[in-house]
């Protein structure tokens, strides 16, 4: 049997053939530590692990002591999040996020909560995006972080991050975002956007599964943080640990890869994308697009397709890989808690489905996909008695229905 | 994750359709709702002489197993008295379609949608005898 399509992007993404023969010397000879000083194992190891800081930090505009690695953009996320509430306690406990966070940023502030932090959560609008003017409402001289996602695992929504850097630079307090959809999709540039920590995953922009980084500024503002690991000290003190130097030399030629490709392959999958929208948008009716248009991702589509359960959905076009915000689709029976966030209906929730497009989608692989969307959409509303009702002419909010 | 039988049930439904809700001898069950996920359509044609159910049909919106749990019931139900019908329990369907442990629901709600079909039937007929005085 064929593999499905893959259009999950977002949940991970292939590893780069170019990426993968980078790595493979370093599972092979090039075997060293790159803490061993004493021969040339470990200084092979270090030279090719400084090679790839340089290449991380290049693509965000960032200089390489300022990276420092991780297992990935959880830990990223914990170690930013719990570090600075740690470090900076005597200045404050207060803590800004954001509703449509990843559950690595609110499990956090959720756990840094029942220790007696403070923390506020901005909502969104329909769209998915903050409103910068409650952000600045919101901050106090208690508040000594802001953590602000780049771009949205489910909807693709770019928050204004900007705008957000400036204002927590102007007020004194530190900004970070977890940047692990946007870095490798979108220009990102910690400099000009004004923030101190960035967490980073190398399996969503065509690395391993296994590395990340956590961005620490070092100047203007100097960014401390209380380590979560204890050990060796290694990556200045932040985080110990042995390096995984064949995870980290892939996370570095991704990145390089990236740098160089990047504006093209956007502007290659937000064409796939918008044909993909504007096929499902013109063969379907009540279909709607969840997010931001204007403020999205180019590899990004979630959208609600009506009357259809999203896992059932999934079933039906078994030869395609998405996802659903469904609620069958996850362990707790609840819809997607990001797409609520954005006023939309519980039921329309359950008909969500996330593409999530990549460099190795081609044109061929999206109009079919297309087509599968459109014939099972069409297929399982004929099954469908709330497609039928609606058609009748039944308004669907003023049923009583009989729950279980 | 789904057994051979969910599948089967899923790729050829039995019995998808509508029968005509003002039959008197159409009885229509809707369970559940369109914001928890789940919504079945269940109706029963019944042969008022016999008490047997000769017909079954069914629309589901919800997952995989939702529909091939409202696909059996519909072709469990032809053939049996109501009584019969009403002893349908919703392991039974578990039993039959090898459901993992979170889509029971999905058998509770085509077991509750059996029962709906069958009290509207007999509220219809019910109504149809007082008319008659």
């Amino acid at each position: 049997m064929n593999k499905p399509i893959y259009l999950d992007n977002h949940a991970t993404t292939p590893v780069d053939p170019r990426v993968l023969e980078a790595m493979l010397p370093y599972f092979r000879e090039k075997f060293g530590n790159a803490a061993s000083r004493s021969h040339c194992y470990g200084w092979e190891a270090e030279q090719a692990v400084e090679r790839a800081r340089g290449q991380i930090a290049e693509l965000i505009g960032a200089s390489p002591k300022e990276i420092i690695f991780t297992s990935g953009a959880t830990e990223s996320d914990n170690l930013a999040i719990k570090g600075v509430a740690e470090m900076y306690a005597e200045r404050g406990d207060h803590i800004i996020t954001v509703a449509t966070e990843h559950k690595a940023v609110l499990d956090a502030c959720k756990r840094l909560e029942k220790q007696g932090r403070r923390v506020t959560y901005l909502p969104v609008d329909r769209e998915g995006l903050i409103d910068p003017d409650q952000l600045r409402r919101a901050i106090n001289d208690r508040t000594i972080l802001i953590s602000v996602m780049w771009a949205n695992n489910e909807i693709g929504v770019l928050q204004p991050i900007r705008e957000i850097g400036r204002m927590a630079r102007e007020r004194g307090v530190l900004f970070h975002t977890d940047a692990t959809q946007a870095v490798g999709k979108v220009p990102v540039n910690v400099e000009e956007d004004c923030v101190d920590l960035m967490s980073l995953s190398a399996h969503k922009m065509y690395g391993p599964k296994g590395v990340g980084a956590l961005y620490v500024r070092r100047k203007n503002p100097r960014v401390q943080l209380a380590a979560q690991m204890d050990g060796g000290g290694h990556e200045r003190g932040m985080r110990s640990g042995t390096l995984n130097v064949p995870g980290i030399v892939g996370f570095g030629e991704a990145c390089a890869i990236c740098a160089r490709e990047m504006a093209e392959e956007a502007r290659r999958l937000g064409a796939l994308r918008d044909r993909l929208k504007d096929r499902l948008l013109a063969e379907l009716d009540e279909v709607y697009v969840n997010g931001s248009l204007a403020h999205r991702l180019p590899n990004n589509l979630n959208m609600s397709l009506a009357y259809v359960e999203g896992e059932s959905l999934m079933m039906a076009m078994k030869d395609v890989a998405v996802s659903s915000g469904s609620a069958c689709t996850s362990a707790t029976l609840e819809p997607s808690y990001v797409l609520k966030a954005l006023g939309v209906s519980d039921d329309l929730a359950h008909t969500s489905i996330r593409f999530g497009l990549g460099r190795f989608n081609t044109a061929e692989e999206i109009e079919y996909a297309a087509g599968r969307v459109i014939e099972s959409v069409r297929r399982l509303r004929e099954l469908s008695p709330l497609y039928e009702m609606a058609k009748e002419g039944v308004d669907l909010k003023k049923v009583a229905w009989r729950r279980e | 994750m789904y057994s051979d039988k969910v599948l089967d049930h899923y790729a050829n439904p039995r019995n998808v359709g509508s029968l005509d809700k003002s039959d008197p001898s159409v009885g229509t069950g809707m369970v559940g709702a369109p914001e928890c996920g789940d919504v079945m359509k269940l109706q029963i044609k019944v042969d008022e002489q016999q008490g047997v159910i000769v017909d079954a049909k069914f629309k589901t919106f919800g997952c995989g197993s939702a529909i091939a749990s409202s696909s059996l019931a519909t072709e469990w139900l032809k053939g049996r008295t109501l009584d019969e019908a009403l002893s349908i329990r919703n392991t039974d369907i578990v039993n039959e379609l090898s459901l993992p442990p979170v889509k029971i629901h999905c058998s509770v709600l085509a077991e509750d949608a059996i029962k709906a079909a069958i009290e509207d039937y007999r509220r219809k007929r019910a109504a149809r005898e007082d008319g008659k005085g």
